[in-house]
């Protein structure tokens, strides 16, 4: 009896949750959708849902009106390059601060992020001057620094937490049983630290692959990544619902995926370990 | 066994990060200060001068400032109240059993996955276009008029483009917060008696309000700089009607090439930020000796 009536309810929240799953992702299938029909079934009113003769045309016409290839070769440039970067530097220093704990670890962790709480556009002005000065306006070297610096915090929180729950005895004991520093390095620490590194490396592309501000502002047509290209399509000319859909569509599905990934690394990196 | 060492090779690993940090707050933040302070516009090279406080007051009386800080407080307001209502009630759902559960979490998470530029256009496009918009079409199956949501309401608008992309993060925490909490105690309350509601006020809200908190002040520190979701809908119009703090310093800078008001703007911006900041850490302070 009182299964039976647990399954009903199962069911009811299936439904109602499935209802609004379905909805709230509904822009992104909309514009999957849409990505495959002609410009003018894209306006088509009533307007077609699954029932439209699918086409890829739109996806070779993006790449050839405005090579896309090249700006997501921007893109993947600029949020590996930065992230790598940013963990060349940053593995170390959370390493240290994780393992060799001093009275003020815990005032320069809370400083560094205190840098992430500054609004962007406080130091829009110089950071477009020295750019613009120094040639550094629209390269990928320029986006590259920039985002390096401004997820830097962010990858020294989250390395730093994942560190602190290596067990230090481990060390300890490898020790014990004799083992040289670079086979302690090699066959303990390393196989222990990758996890948190890769989900580091991960949540930290997903920011940079999405970060708005910088790459807007500091780029143009030579170095812009998707983001700013797909911005050039707020001013379109002519029918285009089909291919501002298709360019969308690749812009975000590797993201998307790298995401579905990583659900719970994302919570983590996001509340700098205050959520876990 | 930390010996002398050890602890200088640990600052030499540390020095790096702190350096670049360093660099990054101080040498920009500085130049913006300075700027501030000058009568500089990059049309009229070479005419720079001491302009004393005047670009604050210029910035500071200027009517559309006013209406910059409302769009800000209405933006970071309006979408933190849908998130965080939104959030705690599809948390609440999605933590009961059923069918499918990774998926329905997938689908739900996937917006604030999205790049800001692309949501923005297809909500704009694709939905509240008041010709080819899906809401237009909606709007006239019922017999209604198509409503132009970006001209007669673009406030409104950005507020729940954004909401759409920050409604996944909130739900994310909140549920990842719900999973801590103790079945059993949940339980041993059933068996006491208490109804749905009083589990909810009096033990699931209370565990969650930690959670709550983070979302609210993480949110705030990215609502406060929303920017590509209005460049690519409104951009800040019609007139300033959806213009916030962000946007206006963006505008005074780089298309108006004002750089000293630009700069006093900046500041403005980041004492208003640093007031959020100063809650934000003082939070994430008291976990880190938990």
């Amino acid at each position: 009896m009182a299964r039976n009536v647990s399954t009903r309810r199962k069911l009811a929240v299936t439904a109602v949750a499935w209802t609004i799953g379905i909805l709230i992702f509904f822009p992104i299938l909309w514009t999957f959708l849409t990505s495959f029909k002609t410009e003018a079934q894209a306006i088509a009113s009533p307007p077609a849902f699954l029932f439209f003769d699918w086409t890829t045309e739109n996806y070779f016409e993006v790449q050839s009106r405005s090579n896309y290839f090249k700006h997501f070769l921007n893109s993947v440039v600029v949020s590996f390059g930065s992230t790598l970067l940013g963990l060349i530097v940053a593995i170390p220093a959370a390493w240290a601060m994780a393992f060799a704990p001093t009275k003020r670890t815990k005032d320069v962790l809370m400083w560094m992020l205190s840098t992430k709480m500054m609004p962007p556009v406080g130091v829009l002005v110089p950071m477009y001057l020295m750019f613009r000065n120094s040639g550094l306006l629209d390269t990928r070297t320029g986006l590259v620094i920039v985002l390096t610096l401004i997820n830097l915090p962010i990858i020294i929180w989250m390395l730093y937490t994942y560190f602190k729950e290596i067990p230090g005895e481990i060390l300890e004991a490898a020790r014990m049983d004799g083992a040289s520093l670079s086979k302690e390095i090699i066959y303990v620490l390393t196989p222990m630290a990758i996890p948190g590194i890769a989900s580091t490396l991960l949540l930290n592309i997903i920011l940079a692959w999405n970060e708005a501000f910088w790459t807007l502002n500091l780029s143009a047509a030579k170095a812009a990544p998707l983001t700013a290209f797909i911005a050039s399509y707020s001013s379109p000319e002519g029918l285009f619902y089909a291919k501002l859909s298709a360019a969308s569509t690749m812009a975000i599905a590797p993201i998307l995926i790298l995401g579905w990934f990583s659900q719970k690394q994302l919570v983590r990196g996001l509340t700098f370990g205050a959520v876990k | 066994m930390a010996t002398l060492h050890t602890r200088s090779a640990a600052r030499l690993m540390i020095a790096p990060s702190v350096l670049l940090l360093l660099a990054w707050m101080i040498v920009p933040l500085a130049m913006t200060i300075y700027f501030s302070l000058l009568r500089y516009n990059l049309l009229m090279p070479g005419m720079e001068e001491f302009a004393g406080l005047s670009n604050y007051t210029y910035f500071l009386t200027d009517p559309a400032f006013f209406q910059a800080i409302f769009n800000t407080l209405a933006i970071v307001l309006g979408v933190l109240f849908i998130t965080v209502i939104g959030g705690i009630a599809l948390s609440l759902l999605l933590d009961q059993p059923m069918f499918g559960q990774g998926i329905v979490r997938i689908l739900v998470i996937a917006p604030f996955l999205i790049m800001p530029t692309v949501a923005a256009l297809v909500w704009k496009n694709m939905f509240m276009n008041p010709v080819n918009g899906l809401f237009a079409w909606l709007a006239k199956l019922v017999g209604l008029q198509p409503f132009d949501f970006l001209a007669n309401a673009p406030l409104f608008s950005i507020i729940l483009i954004v909401a759409w992309q920050w409604l996944p993060f909130a739900t994310l925490i909140l549920l990842t917060a719900l999973q801590s909490l103790d079945e059993e105690q949940k339980e041993a309350a059933q068996m006491d008696g208490a109804g749905a509601w009083s589990r909810f006020f009096y033990l699931v809200l209370p565990h969650l309000s930690r959670a709550i908190t983070v979302v609210i002040l993480i949110q705030t520190i990215f609502l406060l700089s929303v920017f590509a979701e209005i460049l690519v809908t409104t951009n800040g119009g019609p007139g300033t009607q959806s213009t916030n703090l962000t946007f206006l310093v963006y505008a005074q800078a780089l298309l108006q090439f004002d750089v000293g008001g630009a700069s006093a703007g900046g500041i403005i911006a980041v004492i208003l930020a640093n007031i959020v900041a100063f809650f934000l850490m003082r939070m994430i302070g008291k976990t880190l000796e938990a």
